[in-house]
């Protein structure tokens, strides 16, 4: 269930690129509005995304893109849950673990390489596409 | 101080403010007099790549009295003073541990150990002076010797955990280490008496009623025949070896067993638990709230058991991601969070 003021921020977030596909996320259905959780009361926010394909070797960087996302876009208090959809990944208990491990995450966020192709993915001339 | 028949309140006593990125962790200076007479002296390290100590002073408020920075190229994730008081280790994500030396007035750093392949994650100092141990995304735990001449040497790459190792801590009386992991297990480390051999001496993973995902943290109770874990499975764990055989041998803390869940006060991963020298169990986690914990005093025949002591909510403003007990003060604790600051609180009864 989405709340009407988070729904409008989210829906002006979320379209971005896979880096391997020159169209938006919410094009390719890999999040749609029925998979964004939205629980303004409890600062809660639960992202259920579907990688392009089973094998998808950048499930990681989408999801680690929605993330990077979400918290420049959020107020600070929320606290953000992002899972791969399940039966859509081969290896999605382990996605969905270092998604979800903050430290692991800030780590990531530190390594110049995979900063520059989250950037790439979050700035607004690849959202031109849309 | 009898305080478990009564009521009691955690009142926060100051907010320090002043690193530019979340706070990972604290750590109280266990001899702070021998740094140039200080009251108390509080280690905080950050995401800004920095450590901030904060001094007491006369007037029972903390400062900033130092900023140690240019050092480390990445987030610093743990710091750890030495018994005496006058070193400080700083881990960071850019794998390397910097050693600091307390000298007039200022702090040198004296030494850098390398080795780790990638994040370190935590440092731990022996009560013994003598070791020093670090552990890392690499999946490994070093033990590094302490040398004359601030040298570091390494006796030891203990390979076991199958993931990321998150916390290394040093029992507080004899030089066993326990380790904790992603990988959902607690393990613990002693030398082979003939040998000088570090080994695994015992695993705890989830057949063993331990933790059903990443743990986080572990800490001794003051007399080490206990300990607590807490984990992404927003439980705490309290584990017991009161079936030592005597405080010397090293093989009585070998053998840990579970004693307690405590399970259904936090509502996302706990990130930090902490024993202070009276018993209270401190814990910190990712829903902003703080909780203390004390030994249930009832029948003697039933099983020990902890009961909730009080449940800060809202503690602070983000994830709350250590919790630190001021070994000099029993009843200061200090809690760091994502939000920046660094909170310093005090138990009171409350009539």
């Amino acid at each position: 269930m989405t709340s009407g003021l988070c729904n409008v921020c989210l829906r002006n977030s979320l379209p971005f690129v896979d880096p391997e596909h020159p169209y938006s996320l919410e094009e390719l259905k890999v999040v749609s509005e029925d998979s964004i959780e939205v629980d303004d009361k409890l600062s809660h926010v639960r992202v259920v995304f579907t990688p392009t394909v089973e094998h998808c070797s950048m499930a990681t960087i989408i999801g680690l893109c929605i993330r990077v996302k979400l918290m420049r876009s959020l107020p600070s208090r929320f606290k953000v849950d992002i899972l791969v959809a399940p039966g859509t990944h081969e290896t999605e208990a382990s996605i969905n673990k270092q998604l979800n491990d903050k430290e692991r995450v800030a780590a990531a966020l530190e390594n110049p390489n995979l900063l520059e192709i989250v950037e790439e993915c979050l700035s607004p001339s690849f959202q031109t596409w849309t | 101080m009898e305080l478990l028949d009564s009521n009691v309140d955690l009142e926060e006593l100051q907010k320090l403010q002043g690193h530019a990125d979340r706070v990972w962790g604290l750590a109280w200076n266990p001899a702070p007099h021998n740094c140039g007479g200080a009251s108390a002296m509080l280690a905080s390290c950050s995401g800004d790549k920095t450590l901030r100590i904060w001094q007491m002073g006369p007037t029972h408020r903390f400062d900033c009295s130092t900023i140690l920075e240019d050092t480390h190229t990445r987030t610093v994730r743990s710091c750890a003073w030495s018994p005496c008081g006058k070193f400080l280790a700083t881990a960071s994500f850019d794998s390397t541990t910097a050693i600091w030396k307390y000298v007039g007035g200022d702090f040198e750093c004296v030494a850098t150990l390398e080795g780790h392949e990638n994040e370190v994650k935590s440092v731990t100092w022996s009560s013994s002076g003598t070791f020093l141990a670090t552990c890392s995304r690499d999946k490994t735990v070093w033990i590094w010797e302490v040398q004359p001449g601030d040298e570091y040497d390494c006796v030891a790459v203990l390979q076991g955990h199958s993931q990321d190792v998150k916390m290394v801590q040093w029992h507080p009386l004899v030089d066993v280490l326990v380790s904790v992991s992603y990988d959902n297990s607690i393990k613990v480390w002693a030398e082979d008496g003939d040998s000088d051999d570090w080994h695994c001496v015992q695993t705890l993973n989830e057949g063993s009623s331990g933790h059903a995902s990443t743990v986080w943290s572990v800490a001794f109770n003051s007399s080490g025949d206990r300990m607590v874990t807490s984990s992404d499975d927003l439980t705490l764990k309290i584990w017991d070896t009161s079936s030592a055989i005597s405080q010397t041998d090293t093989e009585g803390f070998a053998s840990w067993r579970h004693l307690c869940t405590l399970s259904g006060y936090h509502g996302r991963t706990i990130f930090s638990a902490h024993w202070s020298s009276e018993g209270i169990i401190a814990s910190g986690a990712g829903d902003d709230a703080l909780c203390l914990f004390v030994e249930e005093k009832g029948n003697s025949i039933e099983e020990p058991s902890y009961r909730l002591l009080l449940k800060k909510e809202k503690a602070h403003d983000m994830d709350i991601n250590s919790v630190r007990w001021n070994p000099k003060d029993q009843r200061i604790l200090a809690s760091a969070s994502d939000d920046g600051t660094i909170k310093i609180w005090e138990v009171r009864e409350i009539s």
